[in-house]
């Protein structure tokens, strides 16, 4: 419980940041965090006490092991997680050739 | 000119001897995807970070006198090109997009679960290299940015 | 020790990482900091029983953190010490302990820590090894299952770093002619 609380803290602080902060470095870290704590918490409910990682040895015999299911989605989830934070860079980079400033609100002024 | 680009002696070096070994190491992981932790993604990030570490050390010329770019583009569509041909292939056999066709073999050896090491050397190649291209572009595009501004200033 | 207290231990970690991330003023440094968040998410996928998260974390955490540091730590003119609005903070604050609030009832509801409902698991558990041949599970699952899932990610992954080759490609010409 104490834990699941933990992890959306986590999120929220993420979320704090990608409504507060001006910089747009700062956004892009904002909603990093924000995926982290969406994939622990996600592996949190898939944890199983007293059980062992979803891979067969030849020297264990028939264990009890943690739900395998979110770990697979996770893992493709993180993958996502990266090519995102390419893109929004790439984004924040050509931002800053055409405004010369990572403000986000001179950008908005200097759109019309 | 182009001999003093990237980092001192000592990390060229340096990087000569753990580049190959951290290179093996992404093949390692590919290749056991089916019976040890990792796979396609983790291996292929491996050997990208390989590459990224040669990038670092030596400057970022350094690979693009030895190869083209587009051949890694080449690779990357491959990769993905590979997983889709899988699973056409499982159609033609089986009947169902992406099944298993192979038979599946004895567990625990490394000819084992049918179709799943193909698909993860497929993946590894894919993803390896286009996480490496972005690199690649988002290194290369800064000097775009400071030549401009350098000309700039002149002006 | 249980899990639990490690557990604690390593999020209160990542917690304070992600606000000093949030709120310090160099780059480096905050880029650094979510560095710790994500190296912290490493090791508590280890204490969790996820080796193959743990090490995709890890090596994806580091990739994130070179791309990010090659990308914004050399534009000197950049100063970050940017103001927010007061206001602004003021009701974000608000909210996000109105919504803190009401969270702890809703995750009263789930099932407790270590007592999952593994409905779809026990199949995959049991019948997994002899269906695909696969000693790890989760590739089993990623790459035979659920193979469609990871065509379609594979698909996002291409997308998203087509459009970055394209956002960077497009200035690139314009400015060499």
């Amino acid at each position: 419980m104490t834990l699941y609380l933990m992890t959306f803290f986590l999120f929220l602080v993420g979320l704090y940041g990608a409504t507060t902060k001006r910089d747009i470095i700062k956004i892009i870290l904002a909603i990093g965090i924000m995926g982290y704590s969406v994939n622990l918490f996600l592996i949190l409910i898939a944890y199983r006490s007293g059980a062992i990682y979803p891979i067969l040895t030849k020297s264990l015999g028939k264990e009890l092991m943690v739900d395998p299911l979110p770990q697979a989605l996770v893992l493709t989830a993180i993958v996502i997680e990266l090519g995102i934070t390419a893109l929004l860079a790439s984004l924040a980079i050509r931002i800053f050739e055409k405004y010369k400033t990572f403000d986000i609100t001179q950008v908005r002024r200097l759109k019309g | 000119m182009n001999e003093e680009k990237g980092m001192t002696i000592i990390v060229k070096t340096i990087t000569r001897f753990t580049v190959w070994l951290i290179f093996l190491y992404g093949l390692y992981i590919i290749i056991h995807g089916h019976l040890t932790p990792g796979g396609g993604f983790a291996g292929g990030v491996i050997i990208s970070l390989s590459f990224v570490h040669l990038t670092l050390a030596y400057g970022k010329d350094f690979f693009l006198k030895r190869h083209k770019i587009s051949t890694l583009h080449n690779i990357e569509a491959g990769g993905a090109l590979a997983f889709v041909i899988i699973g056409i292939l499982g159609i033609a056999w089986t009947g169902s997009f992406l099944a298993n066709f192979i038979s599946t073999g004895k567990l625990f050896t490394l000819k084992s679960a049918g179709v799943i090491p193909l698909l993860n050397i497929a993946i590894g190649a894919k993803a390896g290299t286009a996480l490496y291209l972005v690199f690649y572009y988002l290194v290369t595009h800064r000097s775009f940015i400071q030549k401009s501004e350098s000309e700039g200033e002149i002006k | 020790m249980p899990v639990e207290i490690w557990l604690h231990f390593i999020l209160g970690f990542m917690i304070i990482g992600a606000i000093a991330a949030l709120e310090i003023k160099d780059v480096l440094s905050a880029i650094i900091a979510v560095g710790i968040v994500g190296l912290g998410l490493s090791v508590a996928f280890l204490f969790l029983q996820a080796p193959d998260l743990a090490l995709v974390q890890f090596v994806f955490e580091i990739l994130c953190m070179i791309i990010l540091i090659r990308a914004f730590t050399h534009r000197k003119e950049h100063k970050i010490d940017l103001k927010s609005n007061v206001v602004l903070v003021a009701i974000a604050v608000v909210i996000l302990s109105v919504v803190f609030v009401l969270g702890i009832f809703a995750f009263k509801e789930l099932p407790s820590f270590g007592k999952p409902i593994a409905r779809i698991a026990e199949r995959y558990l049991t019948k997994g090894p002899q269906e695909t041949g696969s000693a790890n599970i989760v590739t089993s699952i990623i790459l035979d299952y659920r193979a469609y899932d990871t065509l379609g990610e594979i698909t996002v992954l291409f997308t998203s770093i087509l459009g970055a080759f394209t956002i960077l490609r497009v200035i690139g010409r314009k400015q060499r002619r």
